[in-house]
């Protein structure tokens, strides 16, 4: 359990980036999927080159700004629809992130002298127990982006990403250039995404090309499960929702995968699971119409 | 302050259903103009306003505004000489976002965005000031969503947020149509009292022929992408509904005629 909370606070940085373009912009950004296994492939070529975690950690979060900006130009100069934006992004990521790997699979292994924060860590504070330290360290990790991330929805162009969302029109009447604040708002959503991947590298110890599938359902999994579990209002409240949610999502995964193999639920059939807890959760408000009307 | 030349506005170019919106439109706004637009649906009277707020790019001729040429500048980079309130009260404010967050995104129009806090404390107290002169009691729900508001209010709003910042134009797309007869008197009231506070110059659509004389100094009649009577000064004061109609009648050889302006002619 406190493995699947660790993955959950982890996760939830992805969940926050998933919740700016799909809440706040109302832009279904899929370069997610890319972006993710970017931000994982950057670290492990920074490790690989000899750079501290910290090195890899900034350049794979500038990496992901970089495919959010690429993703959105497609989408506010080339007129691109937003899913194919994203979509054509995560196709050439995939191409890129090898390039970046130079073969499908990297290990961070601490006999070849990679340093993980976790490493780090665990150097630091010796004699605590390692998976408090990360639990502390992960907690403290998105409850600092969590305000960050609650100031910058507050400033003047945070304010613009969440009225273009909402009505395009005004705020292009109150000379706003929603093309700018759609590249804003989707290179800090694949930041976050990107420092997910450099961080869940360090996590499990190695990257792989594939590790990215499935992730934009999985975040947006989070921040749907958070809108069911709290009906927040504020900034301050739906943030600290999406985090929750997260945690839920990895904890449901974790009993799915702990408990379902009796049931012949194998670790495959993870995002089989996912696909469908999101489509429960989107269609329920349907069928809670449709039966509020045969009543 | 604002002056169209040959303006022609195609929908649908090149395709079977092609429709011209405006045809060799020119007209000029002076200074402190208030005028109301009448016509009857189709006439090209929204297309105009979108032509003038960069929201549609014409096909052919120039748009002029305080002397300079902003033809080809994108709704964005007009927005700082002009306000806007929609039919649609939804339109005019972000409804997801509070009364004071629409506030200040409407106080920063113009000026350069960055990373500072939106709202600070002055501004706060300025945006609840504002909202006790309009008297809706809105004051104290500055951290309510727009959302939440009626009708009424959002356009109270929308009102407010377009004339924040000093713009020249003020431009209303029958703003008080989609209202209550009460509500839609007390947004017009509004209106006119913001309009001369702020010595705007402004365009108003109306289906409301009788608001349309008796509000503002001009009133241009709209059919078919053409103005068609253009009534200013004196013989405006004198001119009665009927004889509005007759004119028009002279000039295009049919009737005024829409379900709407023909009930709101009737009182």
């Amino acid at each position: 359990m406190v493995y699947s909370v660790q993955e959950g606070l982890l996760f939830a940085i992805l969940a926050l980036g998933v919740f700016i373009t799909f809440r706040c912009l109302n832009f279904p950004d899929l370069t997610v999927d890319g972006s993710f296994p970017m931000g994982a492939a950057v670290f492990a070529f920074m490790a690989h080159s000899g750079f501290g975690p910290v090195y890899g950690i900034i350049v794979a979060i500038i990496g992901g700004a970089l495919a959010g900006l690429f993703t959105g130009f497609l989408h506010t100069f080339s007129k691109i629809p937003a899913l194919l934006s994203g979509i054509l992004t995560m196709i050439c990521l995939y191409s890129i992130n090898l390039r970046i790997m130079g073969r499908p699979n990297i290990s961070l292994s601490e006999f070849l002298g990679h340093r993980t924060v976790f490493t780090i860590l665990r150097d630091t504070f010796t004699g605590y127990p390692e998976m408090y330290l990360r639990l502390t360290f992960l907690l403290g990790l998105i409850i600092f982006l969590k305000v960050m991330l609650d100031m910058f929805l507050h400033t003047e162009i945070g304010l613009a990403i969440r009225a273009t969302g909402d009505n395009e029109t005004l705020v292009e009447a109150q000379g706003i250039n929603p093309d700018r604040i759609k590249l804003i708002g989707i290179s800090v959503s694949n930041a976050l995404v990107a420092l997910c991947g450099a961080m869940f590298a360090q996590f499990q110890g190695f990257v792989d090309i594939n590790m990215g599938i499935g992730m934009v359902i999985a975040g947006l999994a989070s921040v749907i499960v958070g809108e069911v579990l709290l009906r927040g209002r504020t900034i301050f409240v739906i943030t600290i929702q999406v985090i929750l949610g997260a945690i839920v999502y990895r904890m449901a995964t974790a009993i799915a995968l702990n408990w379902g193999y009796h049931i012949g639920f194998k670790p495959f059939d993870l995002k089989l699971f996912t696909g469908l807890l999101v489509i429960i959760i989107l269609s329920f408000p349907v069928f809670k119409a449709k039966l509020r009307r045969v009543r | 302050m604002l002056r169209l030349q040959n303006i022609n506005k195609y929908f649908a170019r090149n395709t079977p259903d092609e429709r011209r919106a405006l045809k060799n439109l020119t007209f000029t706004v002076e200074d402190g103009d208030f005028i109301t637009i009448v016509g009857s649906n189709g006439a090209g009277k929204t297309t105009l306003l979108n032509i003038v707020s960069g929201s549609y790019l014409p096909d052919t001729g120039r748009v002029i505004l305080a002397g300079k040429d902003v033809t080809q500048l994108p709704a964005y980079r007009r927005a700082k000489y002009m306000g806007r309130v929609f039919q649609n009260t939804f339109q005019g404010t972000a409804s997801s976002l509070t009364l004071e967050e629409n506030f200040a995104i409407a106080f920063r129009k113009g000026k350069p965005r960055g990373l500072r806090l939106a709202i600070n404390d002055p501004m706060r107290q300025k945006f609840r000031e504002k909202l006790t002169e309009v008297g809706l009691g809105l004051e104290e729900r500055l951290r309510d969503r727009v959302g939440l508001l009626s009708g009424g209010q959002r356009q109270a709003v929308a009102l407010l947020m377009a004339t924040i910042g000093d713009p020249k134009l003020l431009l209303l797309d029958e703003h008080t149509a989609n209202l209550d007869p009460k509500t839609a008197k007390k947004i017009l009231e509004l209106s006119e009292t913001l309009i001369r506070e702020e010595q705007l110059t402004a365009l108003m659509i109306t289906h409301d022929l009788e608001d349309a004389l008796n509000f503002g100094n001009r009133t241009l009649m709209m059919d078919e992408g053409e103005i068609v009577l253009d009534i200013s000064g004196e013989e405006r004061k004198r001119l009665t509904i009927a004889e509005l109609l007759d004119r028009f009648s002279e000039r295009r050889h049919k009737k005024f005629a829409t379900d709407r302006v023909l009930l709101s002619s009737d009182r």
